[in-house]
């Protein structure tokens, strides 16, 4: 478990590739340069990788949050908006070692409470999430279609 | 949100099973535990044992073994054996397609839609979790009481 580095992008938009069924790879440089680089106190972007030799390194998957606190008067939390396992690892708590492994960034970044937002819909990182201990919080996130 | 006493009955019976590491309980057993007839349970397990949620097991010391798989199955997987999902459609369409009724049935929509989301996202395994996190707060708050 470790900080993204510029070598793991093209693992890393491949991997969301495979998993969305779209390639995104400005996106995904973006990503890198905000969360990879820039202001790494408070901005979290890891990876689990599985290692044969200093030459074949692969990434198994990613999470990535930062310290956020603008919603609505809420104090400082740790926020994560992406998380992504290797489909033929998942099962084997790779998304549980990168879960803990931002956690523990959060906390040292002297935090104590963790949140996500995940589609109602979507069971798998549903369930993944309260696997790990999350619940409803406080929050209700609404929307409105803008005629 | 109220759930009929089989549903609670099978949730119960779901999360000792899938506690014992394969090994299986008697209807009795389960019954004595939660205070209901073994007759009750025994309709229950049957409904489980046809979703394929629990496997029965004959022979002396026979019982019923879990037989899903705890990371994958989640509550609404059990609650829907027993409970009618149309109830929030059939509540409001007693007054017929009035623009109130709709509303209403918007707003009856979204509860059950949180509801649905809710039992989806929580696995068996996490229920055990949380499970035996309550069970470890209550003895260590009883020992404290001892203390």
């Amino acid at each position: 478990m470790r900080r993204v580095r510029a070598a793991d992008m093209p693992q890393v938009i491949a991997l969301d590739a495979r998993i969305t069924k779209l390639t995104k790879a400005d996106y995904w440089n973006d990503v890198f340069g905000r969360y990879g680089k820039r202001r790494l106190h408070e901005r979290f972007f890891l990876v689990a990788e599985s290692r044969n030799g200093p030459a074949d390194v692969r990434v198994l998957g990613f999470i990535i949050g930062e310290i956020r606190a603008w919603e609505f008067g809420s104090t400082p939390c740790g926020w994560v908006f992406a998380l992504s396992v290797e489909p033929e690892m998942r099962l084997r708590n790779v998304g549980t070692a990168l879960f803990d492994a931002i956690a523990g960034e959060f906390k040292m970044a002297g935090v104590s409470k963790m949140r996500t937002m995940v589609a109602r819909d979507a069971r798998l990182p549903m369930m993944f999430f309260r696997g790990e201990g999350m619940m409803a919080g406080p929050y209700l996130q609404l929307e409105k279609d803008l005629d | 949100m109220k759930l009929q006493i089989s549903t609670r009955l099978a949730i119960f019976a779901v999360l000792e099973l899938a506690g014992r590491d394969g090994r299986q309980l008697s209807v009795a057993d389960i019954g004595e535990k939660y205070g209901v007839s073994s007759h009750h349970l025994a309709k229950v397990m049957h409904v489980m044992g046809r979703a394929g949620l629990v496997r029965s097991v004959r022979g002396a010391g026979g019982g019923y073994q879990f037989a899903g798989n705890a990371r994958r199955t989640t509550l609404l997987d059990v609650v829907q054996l027993f409970e009618d999902s149309s109830t929030v459609e059939h509540d409001a369409g007693i007054a017929g397609a009035t623009p109130e009724s709709q509303a209403l049935s918007e707003v009856l929509g979204e509860i059950d839609d949180i509801a649905r989301a809710t039992l989806g996202s929580i696995t068996i395994a996490t229920m055990r979790k949380l499970v035996d996190r309550r069970g470890e707060r209550s003895k260590t708050a009883s020992s404290r009481r001892r203390n």
